[in-house]
């Protein structure tokens, strides 16, 4: 090659400089002619081809498709000028890989989809590609969703790029992971007791869980079909919103989708807190083995909106407390449903197991699924399976159903005197690889703040909070009514310059 | 509610169509019964005339109009299948008793 | 509730012979429910695929006999990612069975997963409704007795699965093809109470169901087609016991007629086990067209778990006062009222009638034959000639004879008839006005059916036309009684039996001149005229 070395540093120079802009950033850049969108997403991947080696938040990099999206819109903005490019035109995107896209490998982290080419794309996924956001891979999960560390992948776990010695949370933790490590400044992933809110905490980025039905759940294989919300992730609160508001809306394809239109959250993003009630959710707040620091940073967070004009006080959500043992009925019952059409007929992976021939397919699909399915899905599917089986519906199921309306009356009660409530995202940073994989309980704990708002349908979302003494990220939960996504944003906002964690934080693990 | 017996979760594997080793039974049998102590719980709560919550947002006759879309395309989809023949999916032979 | 309904044989069920058709439906333990101190008491749940152009929950079109997998999308492939939206469509027909049979109609009715395992069905849950249906608690008066409904509620059907290899029996197959066209169709299963004690009455409240299902437009209710399925529930018990006896549940009842059958088979059955000091086992059987029996399929011993829950992917249905009164309005006649009416306008049997509603279509076209016969009579100067006359009783009877006799043989419907209803209407004008007699027509309506030629055509192409014309028949009388002088002779002056014995002579020796063809009422009259009076 004949370029000079200080032609290289500059073109990395400049990369680097790319795949840390912010999501608004770079789609101005690309509508101003400062750099093509073809740029930007060569940057992006040249990024992850650099370092997600060690990373691994990507199960398959998209390089050809999103370098032939990127062209098209730069030929489009030549032809039709700048005003045509759509809002997110040139927007590097990583997409959970539980979207389907069509013709693009979707597995959920399983083996047994691997090799399954969706014939149709998640309405997000269509919704993302009309918004000129460009998806360059597909990150890794959790298998079906299940966990809380992405160890739970049959490919192999995510490293937090903060310290690659640690999880990045799960389940969408290829998505925190890929944002934190600058491989997209925006990513989509899925939330159904704190596989959003969770991961953005521990990778220190904004992880936003919206309200059940505000955005099509259609295409999204499904965990736990009254719990599971896609999600937009972000290194900046503005990012986060663009991208929401590039999906969220009404979807005649999923009948739980909500009609009413949506309040647009960016025009009333930097009104500020003034006069604002905040709740600090006291069963959220004193959890087992919380972290001191984070105790701290939540604290912090309670000072820097008084300051900005917030009242806050503290709230008791009582019921809170029942939210994980419900979440752990309702949950795997709904999937131990939603996962039975693995059954090696129409799709994915088949085992026949004995001599040629002699196999009947009852045989065929427990050995399929024995073969297809990790551990942690097993558990599930045979805890749901347990709580919806006679005798049991009642005790199990059918309670943590009862549980649920009493958690939804709570919050409801809170929310007369408060406009947004407050909590730590988890009670810890980044726990060590390995660390929990053996207790399966303890794993679950980690998510004890997240899931009351799964179990409510109502909104939260993860704003980073600082830096623990290991100099690993602290997040902080701001949690909202159903269709609150305006004010939470307002509050997180705040937060976000209060904490000033995005201008001044960046992982120095793989950088 | 937490005395979970071996055979029972065998009766739960096969209701679930999910083959088990030994050891996984094993393992299962520990976990699951500790999973359920704590999923237990929610037994704690009174909830007497409490309704179930199925749907965090009460709708209610999400209806779609009685008109044709296209289907997908045959060779796409049977292309998914692990095995498929003369335009059908091709499974092992099914047993009566199966269901 | 209903338990898991495996695919339906590959093998379908061979034709019924002609000697099976004419066997006796019942064996010797007797006709009613009380004979030899066992009664017998059957429930039927019935399967019916909903007439709508897409399926239940997706846009794939709901049509019978497409190439395999050809109507099949994400949703009813059950493909990862996809959700139901459900068809306003059939809860309108849901609705209009509600009026129908005077169901409640809850204010809420919900969607649940029926959880198990089978090929044939691409979730391994299929969406049905369990505690909270659309339709409870409804009746239906079969010849004066009222059968409670239980319950109607909205499903979705299975696929098709073919067993190839090992003569397409299900258990020695070398494997087996799933087709996932009709995975998704719309069903509504209607269920009714144990109320039925007979097998005729079985067969009565299955008719009339149909009739009444056809008659609200809500389905084709093809039985040999699969889309109204007959599962009968038989259980036998000592006459005057309270308590209910082990039942079995039979499937694969293909006919009205099969059903009656299979519903005496079980009772024959059931009570020699019982008098033989055995147990009768709860299972479902499956009922066999060639040898007249009942067959075991599985034991449901082992209870079934189906761990039903509420569907979290659909949301209530909740009828409106609106939608409730918009179906109201648009409810058609029911086939009782239907009955009434044509029995009180044509004059007819109610036995007449109700053949005529037990075959679906057959009905619409007896009215539609009946009106093509009145639009002849107005239109007498300009009908097809020399056909005029007849009455709506003359349709009724060729159509539950000959046009019914047809349909049986073929299995044809009366849609699909190549007789149109008004080229009946023109056959019974042509037999009314003397063209031709009643037993030409039935060659003539015979060869109608085969080439769909119309009865006038086929009269003039076979010149079969009577001669009606009174100076020509009067002239070949006249030259019959001039060269049979004697017997003019004779018959003057015989008794009455002697009389009748020459006038036959007469007749006979008219038509033989006449090739057959001389109208039989012209010549009758004509005769007498010249043997009595003026003669």
């Amino acid at each position: 090659m004949s370029s000079s070395d200080s032609d290289h540093d500059r073109d990395h120079d400049r990369d680097r400089d790319l795949t840390s802009r912010s999501a608004a950033g770079l789609a101005a850049a690309v509508r101003s002619g400062e750099v093509s969108a073809r740029e930007v997403v060569d940057a992006h991947l040249a990024r992850i081809e650099a370092l997600d080696g060690s990373v691994h938040a990507f199960l398959h990099v998209t390089a050809d498709g999103a370098r032939a999206r990127a062209d098209a819109l730069d030929a489009q903005r030549r032809s039709d000028g700048p005003e045509s490019l759509p809002p997110l035109a040139g927007v590097p995107v990583a997409v959970k890989d539980v979207l389907c896209t069509r013709g693009v490998p979707t597995t959920c982290g399983s083996r047994i989809l691997e090799g399954w080419l969706p014939p149709y794309d998640a309405t997000v996924v269509a919704r993302l590609e009309a918004s000129g956001a460009i998806a360059v891979g597909k990150a890794n999960m959790d298998e079906f969703a299940m966990g809380s560390s992405t160890e739970n992948s049959a490919f192999g776990p995510t490293h937090n790029p903060w310290d690659l010695g640690r999880v990045p949370g799960g389940s969408s933790g290829g998505s925190a992971a890929a944002v934190a490590a600058g491989f997209a400044p925006l990513a989509l992933g899925t939330d159904t007791g704190g596989s959003i809110r969770q991961p953005a905490a521990l990778c220190g980025v904004v992880g936003v869980k919206p309200t059940y039905g505000r955005v099509s759940r259609y295409g999204v294989v499904a965990f736990a079909s009254s719990l599971d919300q896609v999600g937009p992730f972000a290194r900046t609160v503005e990012d986060a919103a663009l991208l929401l508001e590039a999906v969220w809306g009404h979807d005649p394809a999923d009948s739980t989708s909500i009609p009413t239109p949506c309040e647009p959250i960016l025009p009333g993003l930097e009104r500020g807190v003034a006069g604002l009630r905040v709740g600090v959710v006291r069963e959220l707040t004193e959890v087992d083995g919380i972290q001191p620091e984070v105790s701290a940073a939540l604290e912090q967070a309670v000072k820097l909106l008084e300051q900005a004009g917030a009242t806050l006080d503290s709230v008791s959500v009582p019921s809170a407390i029942y939210g994980l043992p419900a979440y752990y009925l309702i949950a795997p019952a709904e999937a131990s449903s939603n996962l039975a059409r693995f059954d090696g007929i129409r799709y994915g992976l088949r085992v026949v197991p004995g001599e040629p021939g002699s196999a009947n397919a009852a045989a065929m699909n427990g050995a399929t699924r024995h073969a297809g399915f990790g551990a942690e899905v097993k558990r599930r599917i045979m805890l749901g399976t347990y709580a919806l089986s006679a005798g049991y519906y009642d005790a199990y199921y059918g309670q943590a159903q009862r549980v649920r309306t009493l958690i939804i009356r709570d919050f409801d009660r809170a929310y007369e005197h408060f406009d947004v409530l407050l909590s730590p995202t988890t009670p810890t940073t980044a726990f060590p690889l390995g660390d929990k994989v053996d207790d399966p309980l303890a794993m679950y704990l980690s998510d004890v703040c997240t899931i009351p708002t799964n179990l409510a349908g109502a909104a939260a979302m993860s704003i980073p909070a600082g830096l623990d003494g290991s100099g690993l990220p602290i997040g902080v939960q701001v949690l909202a009514p159903g269709l609150g996504e305006a004010v939470m944003f307002r509050v997180a906002r705040a937060l976000e310059l209060g904490f000033g964690f995005a201008a001044r934080a960046r992982p120095g693990g793989p950088a | 509610m937490s005395e979970l017996t071996r055979e029972q979760v065998r009766h739960v594997a096969k209701l679930a169509r999910l083959d088990l080793s030994d050891d996984e039974l094993d393992r299962f049998t520990g976990q699951l019964a500790g999973i359920l102590d704590h999923a237990a719980r929610v037994s704690a709560l009174d909830t007497d005339g409490v309704p179930p919550t199925a749907h965090p947002f009460p709708m209610v006759n999400v209806l779609r109009p009685d008109v044709v879309k296209p289907s997908l395309d045959r060779d796409e989809v049977l292309a998914c299948a692990p095995d498929a023949r003369d335009g059908r999916f091709r499974v092992p032979r099914i047993l009566e008793d199966e269901a | 509730m209903t338990p898991p309904e495996p695919s339906t044989p590959s093998t379908p069920s061979a034709p019924t012979t002609p000697s099976e058709t004419d066997a006796p439906d019942t064996i010797e333990v007797g006709l009613d429910g009380h004979a030899d101190g066992w009664e017998l008491v059957v429930g039927l749940e019935v399967h019916v695929e909903l007439a709508t152009a897409t399926k239940l929950f997706c846009g794939c079109a709901n049509e019978f006999g497409q190439e395999p997998n050809t109507n099949v999308c994400p949703v009813c492939l059950g493909l990862p990612g996809a959700l139901p939206v459900l068809n306003e469509l059939v809860v309108e027909y849901a609705l209009r069975v509600g009026e129908a049979f005077h169901f409640d109609v809850p204010a809420q009715s919900v969607f649940a997963r029926k959880n198990y395992f089978y090929p044939d069905m691409p979730k391994n849950f299929q969406t049905s409704q369990y505690d909270e249906p659309i339709c409870l608690g409804g009746h239906l008066d079969v010849d004066g007795v009222r059968i409670t409904i239980t319950r109607a509620h909205m499903e979705e059907d299975t696929g098709k699965t073919t067993h190839v290899g090992g003569g397409g029996r299900i258990h020695d197959a070398d494997f087996s093809l799933v087709d996932y066209n009709r995975a998704g169709v719309p069903l509504l299963e209607i269920v009714s109470e144990p109320d039925i004690r007979s097998s005729e009455q079985a067969k009565a409240y299955a008719s009339e169901l149909r009739a009444t299902l056809e008659a609200i437009g809500v389905s084709d209710v093809k039985m040999e087609e699969g889309s109204m399925r007959v599962d009968a529930n038989v259980s036998v018990r000592r006459r005057g016991s309270d308590g209910f006896g082990t039942r079995t549940e039979t499937k694969n009842v293909n006919s009205i007629r099969s059903l009656g059958r299979a519903i005496e088979y079980e009772r024959a059955r059931q009570i020699e086990v019982l008098e033989a000091g055995g147990r009768v086992v709860q299972e479902t059987r499956h009922w066999n067209e060639n040898d007249g029996q009942t067959h075991s399929m599985r034991s449901k011993e082992e209870a079934y778990d189906y761990r039903y829950f509420p569907e979290p992917d659909l949301v209530p249905v909740a009828p409106t006062p609106e939608m409730r009164a918009a179906v109201r309005a648009a409810m058609p006649e029911l086939p009782a009222a239907r009955r009434d009416r044509l029995v009180a306008a044509w004059a007819i049997t109610e036995r007449d009638a109700a053949a005529l509603l037990g075959t679906p279509g057959l009905a619409d076209y007896a009215e539609a034959a009946v009106s093509a016969l009145e639009a002849l009579e107005a239109l007498e100067a300009l009908a097809v000639d020399g056909a005029r006359g007849g009455s709506p009783r003359d349709i009724v009877n060729w159509v539950n004879g000959e046009i019914a006799g047809h349909l049986n043989e073929t299995g044809s419907s009366p849609a699909a008839l190549s007789l149109a209803p008004a080229a009946l209407a023109e056959l019974v004008g042509l037999v009314a006005a003397g063209t031709i007699s009643r037993n030409q027509a039935k060659d003539v309506l015979g060869e109608a059916l085969a080439d769909g030629r119309r009865p006038a055509r086929i009269v003039t192409d076979r010149g079969l036309a009577q001669v009606s014309d009174e100076s020509s028949l009067g002239s070949v009388i006249d030259g019959i009684l001039a060269a049979n002088a004697d017997a003019v002779a004779e018959y003057r002056a015989g008794d009455d039996k002697a009389r009748k014995k020459k006038r036959g002579f007469f007749m006979g020796e008219a038509m033989k001149a006449l090739a057959g063809q001389g109208n039989p009422q012209v010549l009758n009259r004509l005769l007498d005229e010249k043997l009595e009076g003026n003669g």
